[in-house]
């Protein structure tokens, strides 16, 4: 396999708040980027996905670990810039109002590449237009952002972001404020920039449903830690962590038969809430809301399991043999079978360790 | 316009069991836009029927209507809103409806959950001042102190301890906010819940919290509901039936199932398809090409036709009606009316 071309290790993020306070956005986040591969970054608002992409963008310096760019650190800020980009979510605000696209897409290629030709800058120009589908070209250079619907807005941001000619793109949420008709053609674009140019993506999101359509990996944080990792296939229909299980339960799924339905929806009342990150729980963060939490959750946070096949996750039950009772249950279930007695987890013990032994 | 209006009924005897009926309601934004042409649905007792489109179709400005909360310049210019009521009188049409009888009806018949509910709460009155005030302004018998209690058991009806009651909106996490909103619009027992994006704003745990709330208090209070919201593959889930709006008009209305299994409009079809699958296996989805048309120039004929992946000739010119098509209702003219096919 390649090198990655970014890296992220055991990266921490804690921001100030308050005379004493600190809040614990990213914690222990260890991620590569392969060329020509997606990473998709899901959890929810507030889990540190957008934190540790502008991390990752050197927005802002981490409290620990360390960012690699080619393995290497202390880059100089152009030069990372370069080859690492970020797209942000709202289209809006992230293109100059005052200027024509020629302007915005020309400032980039004079920046990085110090083109000067006019006749070589419109080439350029014109040519980043028609990569991001903005066809004719010629009809869109010279409109002014607030001509663009949203859609094509968001294609000119990443014309912009891809005439840096980067290694690297971060998208945060790059498709959450488009019309629902057009996020596909969005995501279908960024899969032809990983398979024709190579790049590698990170694609944050809170929706799994895209990032299975998109990404090759996924990774799960929860409340400022990475909980879960994996080839997405393996991550979504075998989730290792209850935290990936109740996202994946809770998400929409016009596929899901009716019975399926019931048995996640009935009793789905009360699922708890993520943590304050200021004073967040001592061992796993997910215990408080955990219906198969255990004396070691509240202790000391779960260490990583190697699951087989790439699959990662942090969970204690994966340490004492109780693999099992994740794959048994729903969460909509679980709280009524643990009122009803203690899980005497009968054979559960061979589960531990094994990725694949339920597979089809 | 009008002939449309039996075949919403439903073919059961449930035509009685209507709580509200809109017939052929238009709205202009200052004559100029046309935001909502020309929309007909019935919707049942206890029913939820989900309103889905994107931006631009016109939902919004559908739910401002249909609960009278609309501002100039937007104006309604045709049709009607009739609600029936609990008691099985005459029904009153909202449009018409003075301001008076309208408060009247108001959080006791009908009433709005937002998509932000810190722009629905006050946020410098404690949550339960608000209950008291709503409750105590339709039910002048009752005290303070039973209305603080109520405040209470509403809230606890949506899993927000009853302490809270003495809260202020700021104190709460987004999501019970908005669980607040709902405890509060059903304060009162209205038959009709009117909830535009009530869970766009929060996380999808949240999300399926909330739902699985009002699936719940539906079955156990028998209120109705419009869900407006963008996000189709959520209404699959939620709602009985579902209308599909694009650009200001009813293009489908159907079951849910039937929309998901067998969607008929080439628009609905292409926004079903738009939702990647969550356990199906995949396969290249294309999405939608172009985009929403601009509403002060829509398009001739049918407004969908330059996105159109089966248009042909005609669609440029002839504007297709509502007519039923196997099982739902569909305006396309590749289901011309009368031939089922």
């Amino acid at each position: 396999m390649s090198e990655p071309v970014l890296e992220a290790r055991d990266v921490a993020k804690h921001f100030p708040v308050g005379r004493r306070g600190v809040v614990r956005a990213v914690e222990d986040a260890t991620l590569a980027l392969l060329p020509g591969r997606i990473v998709a970054l899901v959890g929810e608002s507030g889990s540190g996905k957008t934190t540790l992409a502008r991390v990752l963008a050197r927005f802002y310096p981490p409290t620990s670990g360390e960012v690699l760019l080619h393995g290497r650190a202390g880059t100089g800020r152009r030069g990372y810039h370069s080859d690492v980009q970020l797209i942000f979510q709202d289209p809006f605000g992230s293109l100059n109002p005052l200027h024509r696209v020629r302007y915005n897409l020309e400032r980039a290629l004079r920046l990085h590449h110090r083109t000067r030709d006019r006749r070589e800058l419109e080439r350029q120009v014109l040519d980043l237009l028609e990569r991001v589908s903005l066809s004719p070209a010629g009809d869109f250079v010279d409109k002014f952002p607030h001509e663009l619907s949203g859609g094509q807005r968001q294609r000119v941001v990443i014309a912009r972001a891809l005439a840096v000619r980067p290694k690297v793109l971060l998208g945060d949420e790059p498709i959450s404020m488009l019309d629902v008709s057009i996020r596909l053609d969005m995501l279908n674009l960024l899969a032809r920039l990983r398979d024709e140019d190579g790049l590698a993506l990170l694609y944050i999101t809170h929706d799994i449903a895209s990032a299975r359509y998109l990404c090759d990996d996924i990774v799960v944080m929860y409340a400022g830690r990475m909980i879960e990792g994996g080839p997405k296939e393996d991550v979504i229909a075998r989730p290792r962590h209850p935290y990936t299980k109740l996202l994946i339960e809770s998400s929409p799924d016009p596929g899901r038969g009716e019975d399926d339905r019931a048995a996640l929806f009935d009793g789905a009342d009360e699922l708890g809430e993520p943590p304050s990150l200021v004073n967040p729980p001592a061992g796993c963060r997910f215990h408080p809301r955990c219906p198969f939490a255990m004396p070691e959750c509240e202790q000391s946070p779960p260490p990583r399991t190697d699951l087989g096949g790439g699959h990662w996750a942090h969970c204690w039950l994966h340490q004492k043999g109780r693999a099992g009772d994740l794959a048994s249950t729903t969460h909509a279930a679980a709280p009524a079978l643990r009122a009803a007695g203690p899980a005497d987890a009968p054979g559960a013990a061979d589960d531990c360790g094994d990725g694949k032994e339920e597979g089809p | 316009m009008t002939s449309q209006t039996q075949e919403h009924a439903p073919a059961t005897p449930a035509a009685h069991r209507a709580v509200l009926r809109v017939d052929g309601l238009s709205v202009e934004y200052a004559g100029e836009v046309r935001a909502c042409v020309d929309v007909s649905f019935t919707l049942r007792r206890g029913e939820i029927l989900g309103v889905a489109g994107e931006s631009g179709s016109g939902k919004s400005t559908l739910i401002t209507a249909l609960t009278r909360l609309q501002r100039p310049p937007a104006v309604t210019t045709a049709g009607r809103i009739l609600y029936h009521g609990r008691d099985g009188g005459p029904p009153v049409d909202l449009v018409t409806l003075d301001d008076k009888a309208l408060r009247d009806l108001r959080w006791t018949s009908l009433s709005i959950v937002l998509q932000s509910a810190m722009d629905a709460l006050n946020p410098v009155l404690r949550l339960g001042a608000q209950f008291a005030d709503a409750l105590r302004a339709h039910d002048r018998r009752m005290s303070k102190k039973e209305a603080w209690q109520r405040a209470a058991e509403l809230l606890a009806m949506v899993g927000i301890s009853a302490d809270r009651v003495r809260g202020y909106p700021h104190q709460l996490s987004g999501g019970m906010r908005q669980r607040a909103a709902i405890a509060l619009a059903l304060a009162c027992r209205p038959d009709l819940v009117v909830m535009d994006e009530p869970t766009t704003a929060v996380d999808v745990v949240m999300q399926r919290q909330i739902l699985s709330q009002v699936l719940r208090l539906r079955d156990e209070l028998g209120f109705a509901v419009v869900f407006v919201t963008h996000d189709l593959s959520l209404l699959l889930e939620v709602a009985d039936r579902i209308a599909i709006m694009y650009a200001g008009r009813i293009v489908e209305i159907g079951t849910a199932r039937a929309l998901y299994t067998g969607p008929k409009h080439p628009y609905t079809q292409g926004l079903r398809d738009s939702f990647p699958p969550l356990h199906a296996p995949l396969r290249p989805l294309s999405g939608i090409p172009g985009s929403p048309p601009d509403l002060r120039r829509p398009p001739p004929g049918c407004a969908f036709h330059p996105r159109c992946p089966e248009r042909f000739d005609g669609c440029d010119r002839i504007l297709p009606e509502l007519v039923p098509a196997a099982g739902h209702e569909v305006a396309c003219l590749l289901y011309p009316a009368g031939g089922d096919r």
